[in-house]
């Protein structure tokens, strides 16, 4: 169980928030830019402090673990990674074992599984032994989640992991958020795409100006009412036709007489 | 298998090209004498030369090419800057700069030298990341290299305003300095140039884990537990240690740790524990063929050295410069 409760100066990202991830579920963070989800992620990297309030993972303070020990339980995948320089993919997963590692010791049996396992539960074998300069969008984005798997731990924190893949990277990368937290992590995704959150997150949190402004269920959170208000725009909110019970957010153009304007 | 090929033959043409340096000079001594002389058996005066000439400037040459090469490994891997290297960012003139201070105050011995320059390489290192954060260049390569540059030049300026008040005769002396040279090796600055570079390159391979994970960023490497802030000042620091110490005992020699670790990595070492051990053979290798070629290409002159790791390293950098835009 993650807790975050975060508040901050009059200007923070985040003023008070509070959610958790269990596992075994995909919990969605989403929201207007700005809203505080990318802040969300820092804070949870350990890159930004916070001003009160507390992070607990497993009903431990976060700030009473250590940095490494904290990156045992926690994975984060940041929005924006570029390499500088390259590595073959499978060097560049067994980063992910860092926090396991000692100063000199060298990889141990543990290690190599965890990074196995990793690259296949991401569908990398074919790409293992690439190098991570000559990867297309979706495979570096796949080489950047067995990183995090093989990092180990029970939760993984994804911000934006689908930004620029076209519809079939997308899709196949949230089902592989889906069968990891059904493996038994605790998923918290940070996404914009509501259409893909309603259908595989399982809860789903509404930022907006650093406030949690709704939350629960995919179908609970998007009211129309709700979204409207939060991203200032005229939406409206329909049912999905490929799933039951799963609702399908349809942004509308402006009347033309305001568009004029 | 290339990465064999780049150990072996590394290695190879270092000790190829130590014979041939220890060889090579006003009185060339013959390939079998060498063996004889670094033994202590043959001629006297063979053995005196080579104990007490060319072996110190090698060794000089040696440990200045493998802390620079290591220098440059772990600065290009905790910066992500593929251009970075003490030269280019400052950390070599600011080097010069304590190192000039010292020597004017009569500081400069073997032993404080190394640190005076040390002193003034962080300083500069410092006023380099703190032009480039306050230019908003974080993201960007070129801006912390532009600072690097800028103060390399405020560091020239201010030696050229120490020295201008300074004897004509020690003034020849400094300008040769600036321009890079091991021709006054001797025994003791070899082995303080020795013992900081030993000492140096073990903490840079301890953390050179490190070194990899910072690599991928700053939010990455804090997500992977590292305390990115800190781990990159430390690593910093050690690098200027380095390039302070060859600063200190053979002056400016540029871009031997900007070519060496692109050349290594090019051979399909990536990791930064073999990356810095190989860019201290490299760069070894590097510096002792360029100061043999300055010493061989026009003669019976001396080349400085630092002009010819330039000759070098500018149309190298200016390949890389075209790659990374």
């Amino acid at each position: 169980m993650l807790v975050v409760h975060y508040r901050g100066r009059p200007e923070a990202a985040l003023r008070d928030v509070s959610l958790q991830a269990r596992r075994g579920r995909v919990t969605a963070v989403a929201g207007p830019n700005g809203s505080g989800k990318s802040t969300l992620v820092r804070v949870l990297v350990g890159a930004q402090p916070i001003a009160s309030g507390s992070i607990e993972i497993d009903g431990i303070d976060a700030r009473r673990l250590g940095r490494l020990e904290r990156a045992r339980k926690i994975a984060v995948i940041t929005q924006r990674e570029e390499p500088v320089f390259a590595l073959p993919v499978r060097e560049y997963v067994a980063l992910g074992r860092y926090p396991h590692e000692g100063p000199w010791r060298g990889a141990t049996a543990e290690d190599e599984s965890a990074v196995g396992v990793a690259i296949e539960q991401a569908e990398l074998g074919a790409l293992a032994d690439r190098s991570t300069q000559q990867l297309s969008g979706g495979e570096w984005q796949r080489v950047r989640l067995a990183r995090a798997l093989a990092q180990g731990g029970d939760a993984l924190v994804l911000d934006e992991p689908t930004t620029f893949l076209d519809i079939a990277h997308e899709m196949a990368m949230f089902e592989l958020f889906a069968a990891i937290a059904r493996a038994g992590r605790a998923v918290l995704l940070v996404s914009h795409q509501l259409n893909l959150v309603a259908r595989f997150a399982d809860d789903l949190v509404l930022l907006h100006r650093g406030l949690v402004v709704a939350s629960g269920t995919p179908a609970d959170v998007m009211q129309a009412h709700t979204l409207e208000q939060v991203y200032d725009w005229p939406v409206v909110v329909t049912r999905d036709p490929a799933h039951a019970g799963v609702p399908s957010l349809i942004p509308l153009r402006r009347p033309r007489s305001e568009a004029a304007q | 298998m290339i990465r064999h090929l780049f150990w072996i033959g590394t290695a190879l043409a270092l000790v190829a090209l130590v014979i041939a340096a220890v060889a090579f000079g006003a009185v060339p001594i013959p390939l079998g004498s060498v063996v004889d002389g670094l033994a202590g058996h043959g001629d006297p005066a063979a053995v005196a030369i080579i104990r007490e000439l060319r072996l110190p400037r090698v060794a000089l040459a040696l440990l200045v090419g493998a802390g620079l090469g290591m220098a440059g490994a772990a600065l290009q891997g905790s910066l992500r800057n593929p251009l970075a290297e003490p030269y280019l960012l400052g950390v070599s003139g600011g080097a010069a700069v304590g190192a000039v201070i010292a020597t004017t105050a009569g500081l400069g011995g073997a032993a404080t030298l190394p640190l005076a320059a040390f002193a003034g390489a962080a300083l500069a290192t410092g006023a380099a990341l703190l032009v480039a954060r306050a230019a908003g260049g974080h993201a960007d390569n070129r801006v912390l290299l532009m600072a690097g540059v800028m103060i390399g030049a405020f560091a020239n300026a201010a030696i050229m305003v120490a020295l201008s008040g300074a004897p004509a005769e020690s003034v020849r002396g400094a300008l040769w300095w600036m321009m890079g040279s091991v021709a006054d090796a001797s025994w003791p600055s070899v082995a303080w140039l020795g013992a900081y570079t030993l000492a140096a390159g073990i903490a840079l391979l301890a953390l050179a884990r490190e070194i990899d994970v910072l690599a991928l960023g700053a939010e990455p490497a804090s997500g992977l537990g590292l305390d990115a802030a800190r781990a990159g000042r430390r690593i910093f620091l050690l690098s200027s240690l380095l390039a302070a110490a060859t600063v200190a005992s053979a002056g400016l020699v540029g871009f031997v740790g900007l070519v060496v670790p692109h050349v290594v990595r090019g051979a399909g070492v990536r990791r930064h524990r073999p990356l810095i051990a190989g860019c201290a053979l490299a760069g070894a290798t590097l510096v002792v063929g360029a100061d043999l070629a300055a010493r061989v290409l026009r003669p019976p002159g001396e080349l400085p050295l630092g002009a010819v790791t330039a000759m070098i390293g500018v149309p190298f950098f200016l390949v890389q410069l075209r790659r990374l835009s």
